[in-house]
């Protein structure tokens, strides 16, 4: 059996990120305790930089709103002591764009094969919406949802898809009969 | 009916809930952990307020932050207010924003084209 190499999985791990522009990569459980710190992580690194408020802004956004899925929607979410939720997932923040000057968060979690036609659908229908679609959803959403028992609302992928202005890059990977790989990816552009 | 107070943390709102001043606020950052339960005393609190209001309510929200799940409970609280001034109470919403916060101006818009409700804005 081959020896597990360490030096050469650090190494290339440490190409992967520096080669793909990632500020942050993140695999496992994902709790209100991590969003507060990555955000805050975030926000240090973007003033560090004197980077632009309303950017400032939209990344914190999309963080939070994309943890926060993470955190409620994976498939294997579980209920902490504290009543706060935990999901698995991998969450990955990095620059991109010609100069590195825009933003972009990537997430995936594994969801059940059973719940992948009706969030597609959903996804769909945000990508089909221009801005004003976007808002009449987004009203019709907080008028008519109801919270579910972890706070979520339905509204967090509206959102995202307002704020930023982009459509929602998603696929499904299927892993095996039961369940998919679901990932997203979100831009936060300068414009 | 006993004020409520509660302080802001990194997560979650100051918020000021005074029957006698009339006088219900929130400011701050909204995205808690558990919407509903830290938005659960408020709720009740105003479920009693609205049966004997003050004379005058003035609601204020100047929060600078608020994530989706809170903007649910920000309108379930506008509610409460609608149903007052409709039964002819004397309400007023104050919406709050940074003056470089196009996005929380528009927040407070697209609430008023959804509750009837007499309302101010004020950037700061």
């Amino acid at each position: 059996m081959k020896k597990f190499d360490y030096k050469e999985l650090v190494y290339s791990f440490h190409k992967e990120m520096l080669g793909n522009n990632f500020t942050l990569v993140y695999e496992g459980e994902i709790t209100h305790q991590i969003t507060k710190a990555f955000t805050s992580l975030a926000e240090n690194k973007m003033d560090s930089y004197s980077e632009d408020t309303n950017m400032k802004k939209k990344v914190f956004h999309v963080m939070v709103e994309c943890l926060q899925n993470l955190s409620k929607h994976a498939e294997d979410v579980k209920i902490l002591k504290n009543k706060g939720y935990a999901g698995n997932g991998i969450f990955i923040i990095g620059r991109v764009g010609p100069d590195n000057e825009d933003y972009h968060i990537l997430t995936g979690n594994v969801i059940d094969n059973s719940s992948v036609p009706e969030l597609e659908a959903f996804l769909d229908n945000i990508n089909n919406l221009d801005r004003d679609g976007l808002k009449e959803l987004y009203k019709k959403q907080m008028r008519e949802g109801t919270l579910s028992e972890k706070g979520g609302a339905g509204l967090g992928l509206i959102d995202i898809a307002r704020k930023t202005g982009e459509k929602l890059d998603y696929s499904f990977i299927k892993i095996d009969e039961k369940k998919s790989f679901y990932t997203l990816r979100t831009k936060i552009s300068r414009k | 009916m006993k004020p409520i107070k509660i302080r802001g943390t990194e997560d979650t709102p100051d918020v000021i809930l005074d029957a006698t001043k009339g006088l219900i606020e929130f400011s701050g950052r909204s995205l808690p952990e558990d919407v509903l339960s830290f938005y659960a005393p408020v709720l009740r609190w105003l479920e009693d307020y609205i049966k004997s209001p003050n004379s005058r309510s003035e609601v204020i929200f100047k929060l600078d932050y608020f994530n989706t799940a809170s903007s649910k409970i920000i309108l379930d609280i506008l509610i409460y207010f609608e149903h007052l001034s409709n039964e002819g109470k004397d309400v007023i919403v104050k919406w709050f924003y940074h003056k470089d916060d196009e996005d929380m101006a528009d927040a407070g818009v697209e609430y008023f084209e959804i509750v009837n409700i007499p309302y101010e804005m004020h950037s700061y």
